[in-house]
C-alpha cells in the first residue's frame, strides 16, 4: 500500500519536472522561434506588431545575400569563417590529444597543475589582452589577415579541448590500454587502434564546441580583423543600417549565421549518441 | 624452453610505507602453472603485473628465460595476459581481437585469418568471430580472452583472475578446460587468483602470499599437509583448519583433555618454547564418543558430507571449532556432543612457524 503511493507520489513529482523542463526549454527557444519568423516578414511586419499569421517571404535573405562591390559578402565572410574555423579546431586537436593522452593516460608529474594552468588562462577577461594582442598583431603584420584568428581561436580553444579530452580519456579502462601494451601496440598503435576509437564520441564533442565558439567568436574578430578576412558575426552586423527598418534582415542574416553550428550540433550529437551506446568493456 | 625467475623483487607504490611485493624469489619452471593465490592487499597481482612489465621494479631482477626483463617494455617480453575483466577491445569484432597481437607484430593478413581461425576451433569461438564483444556472454568473452592469449602463442601466459567474473557453474567448467589447455600447449603460465579452490585444483604449484611476502610455494598437496606456517594452514582449506592457541603449558591442552602426540610430536614440541598453537583440519575433529564435550552451533549438510560448527569450552573462552563428518550425520544444533581428534596436529611456534606435525589424540 505504502509502496503503491510512493510510486504515485514519484509520478506526480516527475510530471511536475517534465512540466518545468518544457517551460523553460519553451522560454529557451521563444527568441529562436521569433527570430525565424521575422526573417520571412517584410520589415514593416517585423518592427510593428507581432503577429504569427503572416504572408512569408524570402526577400529579406536575398537582400542580405546580394553582394555589391566593395562591401563584405555573405559568400566572403561564409567562406573566411569556415576557413578559419576549421583550420582553428584541427590545430586545437593535433595539440590537445597529445596533450589529453600525457594528462589521462600517462599522468606527467603534477598533472593537476598543468590542468590548472590550461584553465587558467582563460581567467584573464578578453578585453584586458586585447591591446597586447592588438600591438603584437601589427608587429607581426598579422592585422586584418586570416592567420590571426586562427592562432587566437586556437589558444582559446585549447585549454577546454585539453579538459574535455582528458576526462573523456580517462574513461578509456586502463586495462585496454594495457592489453595493447602487451599486445605489441606501439604508442601510435594503442592511440589510433584502441584509445581514438573509443574517444571518438568525445572527440567529435569536442570538434564541435571549438567549432562553436569560433564559430560565433566576435569580439577578436571585430578588433583584429574586420575588413578583408571578415567572419560571418561581423558580416551579420553589416545588416544594422541606421536609417530604416533592418529587424527582418538582420533576422534573416542571423539565422543564415546559425545554420552551420546547428547543423553541426545535430550531425555530431547523432554520433555521440551512438558512441555512448557503444557499450563498456563488461 | 621458458622459465620465470624473480630475484629478490620488490615494488613499492608511491606514499606506501611497506613494499606491495616484498624480495619476492620465485621460480617457474618450463611449461609449469603456477598459481599465486592470497588474500586481498597480499601482492599476488603486483607481482603479475611487474611480470608483465605494468609495474615498474623498486628492487631485484626478473628473468624471463635467460633475459633480464626488469626494464624490458611490456610488448618486448613475448607474454600475453588475460585480463580479470578480459580487457576486449569494443571497437573490435572478435577476429580483430583476437589477431590484434599478430597484426601489430605485422604477420601478413592470411596467415593472421589462418591462426585466428584455428584459436577459434579449439576454444569453440568460430560462429562467433565477426561478432563485437558486447554481443557475447560472459563464458564468450572469456573463451576471446583465452584466444587473444594463445594465438600469439607466447612464451608466458599470465592470467589475472580470469574466472572471477563467471558464475559459480561456468567458473568450475572452465576452470577444468583451461587447465587442460593449458598442460596441452605447455606454456609457462602463472596465474593469479584470490580464490584457494582453483589455486588448489589448477596449479601445479601454488605460491602463497601475504603483505607482499611469500609465504609458501608448493604442491597443492604440501600445501594442505605440511603448511609452513600458521597462515598458510589457515588459508588453504576450506573450512579452514582449526586454529587453537594453547598457551605454553606442557601437556598440551584442547579444553579440559590434555593432548597426547605420537613420538615424533613430542620431540618436536620438546624443542619448542613459549606459546604453543595447533591445527587441526576438519577432517580431523570427529563428532562421537570422545573425552571432550562441545555443543553444536550450526549443521551444513553439503549432501556428500556435513560441515558441524561446534563450540567448546578453552581457557575460559568459547571457542568455534568445524568438524566435517560423513553422511549421515544425526545431531542437531544444541546438542552436546563428545569430540576427538583423529588425525594430525600440526604445532605451531610463538612466531607461527610450522615445528612439526603427528598424529594425536585427545586424551580423557
Amino acid at each position: 500500500m505504502t509502496k503503491e503511493r510512493a510510486v504515485g507520489e514519484k509520478r506526480w513529482v516527475n510530471g511536475v519536472f517534465g512540466l518545468m523542463a518544457w517551460i523553460l526549454g519553451a522560454l529557451f527557444f521563444f527568441p529562436v522561434a521569433w527570430m525565424v519568423l521575422s526573417s520571412f516578414k517584410t520589415e514593416q511586419e517585423a518592427a510593428t506588431s507581432p503577429k504569427i499569421t503572416f504572408t512569408p517571404t524570402l526577400d529579406r535573405y536575398r537582400e542580405v545575400t546580394k553582394s555589391t562591390r566593395g562591401l563584405l559578402s555573405f559568400g566572403q565572410a561564409f567562406s573566411n569563417s569556415a576557413l578559419i574555423v576549421v583550420s582553428s579546431t584541427i590545430i586545437v586537436l593535433l595539440l590537445a590529444i597529445p596533450a589529453a593522452y600525457a594528462l589521462a593516460i600517462r599522468p606527467v608529474p603534477k598533472w593537476r597543475d598543468v590542468l590548472f594552468f590550461f584553465i587558467s588562462t582563460k581567467f584573464l577577461p578578453l578585453v584586458a589582452s586585447i591591446l597586447p594582442l592588438w600591438i603584437l598583431a601589427k608587429q607581426f603584420h598579422l592585422l586584418n589577415t586570416r592567420l590571426v584568428l586562427v592562432i587566437l581561436y586556437t589558444g582559446m580553444n585549447l585549454p577546454l579541448a585539453v579538459w574535455m579530452l582528458r576526462s573523456f580519456f580517462s574513461e578509456v579502462p586502463r586495462e585496454l590500454i594495457e592489453a595493447a601494451e602487451i599486445d605489441g601496440a606501439s604508442l601510435r598503435g594503442q592511440l589510433t587502434s584502441i584509445i581514438l576509437p573509443m574517444a571518438a564520441p568525445g572527440i567529435a564533442a569536442t570538434a564541435l564546441l571549438c567549432v562553436i565558439f569560433a564559430w560565433n567568436e566576435y569580439f577578436f574578430a571585430v578588433q583584429l580583423n574586420p575588413v578583408s578576412g571578415a567572419t560571418v558575426p561581423i558580416w551579420v552586423t553589416t545588416t544594422i543600417s541606421t536609417r530604416g527598418n533592418f529587424l527582418a534582415k538582420l533576422s534573416a542574416a542571423s539565422v543564415l549565421a546559425s545554420i552551420p553550428v546547428v547543423l553541426a550540433g545535430w550531425i555530431a550529437q547523432k554520433r555521440m549518441i551512438r558512441g555512448l551506446a557503444m557499450g563498456a568493456i563488461k | 624452453m621458458t622459465s620465470v625467475r624473480f630475484e629478490k623483487a620488490m615494488r613499492m607504490y608511491a606514499g606506501t610505507t611497506s613494499p606491495a611485493v616484498n624480495a619476492l624469489d620465485l621460480e617457474i619452471g618450463d611449461g609449469e602453472l603456477l598459481v599465486l593465490v592470497g588474500p586481498s592487499g597480499s601482492g599476488k597481482s603486483t607481482a603479475l603485473r611487474m611480470l608483465a612489465g605494468l609495474e615498474p621494479l623498486d628492487g631485484g631482477a626478473i628473468y624471463i628465460g635467460d633475459k633480464d626483463v626488469s626494464t624490458t617494455r611490456p610488448r618486448d617480453r613475448d607474454i600475453a595476459m588475460v585480463f580479470q575483466n578480459y580487457a576486449l577491445y569494443p571497437n573490435l569484432t572478435v577476429a580483430e581481437n583476437m589477431g590484434f597481437a599478430l597484426k601489430q607484430a605485422g604477420v601478413p593478413k592470411e596467415e593472421r585469418i589462418k591462426q585466428v581461425q584455428e584459436a577459434a576451433r579449439v576454444l569453440d569461438l568460430e560462429p562467433y568471430l565477426d561478432r563485437k564483444p558486447k554481443n557475447l556472454s560472459g563464458g564468450q568473452r572469456q573463451r576471446v580472452a583465452m584466444g587473444r592469449a594463445i594465438v600469439r602463442r607466447p612464451a608466458v601466459f599470465l592470467m589475472d583472475e580470469p574466472l572471477s567474473n563467471l558464475d559459480a557453474k561456468l567458473r568450475v567448467q572452465t576452470r577444468t578446460e583451461l587447465a587442460e589447455l593449458q598442460s596441452r600447449l605447455a606454456v609457462t603460465t602463472v596465474y593469479v587468483t584470490h580464490d584457494q579452490v582453483e589455486a588448489m585444483t589448477m596449479g601445479d604449484r601454488v605460491a602463497v602470499l601475504k603483505d607482499g611476502f611469500l609465504q609458501q610455494c608448493d604442491a597443492p598437496g604440501v600445501l594442505y599437509h605440511e603448511p609452513a606456517n600458521i597462515f598458510v594452514a589457515g588459508f588453504i582449506g576450506s573450512p579452514a583448519m582449526n586454529l587453537v592457541s594453547v598457551g605454553s603449558e606442557r601437556p598440551l591442552h584442547l579444553g579440559t583433555s590434555a593432548i597426547g602426540f605420537d613420538p615424533a610430536g613430542e620431540a618436536a614440541l620438546s624443542g619448542l618454547v613459549g606459546a604453543v598453537s595447533v591445527g587441526f583440519r576438519p577432517e580431523a575433529l570427529q563428532i562421537g564418543d570422545g573425552p571432550l564435550r562441545a555443543r553444536i552451533r550450526t549443521v551444513e549438510d553439503l549432501g556428500s558430507e556435513v560441515f558441524v560448527h561446534l563450540a567448546l569450552e578453552h581457557g575460559g573462552e568459547s571457542l568455534a571449532l568445524v568438524s566435517k563428518m560423513p553422511v549421515p550425520f544425526s545431531g542437531h544444533p544444541g546438542d552436546d556432543v563428545g569430540v576427538q581428534i583423529n588425525g594430525t596436529v600440526h604445532l605451531f611456534d610463538a612466531d607461527g612457524l610450522r615445528a612439526g606435525s603427528s598424529n594425536a589424540r585427545l586424551l580423557s
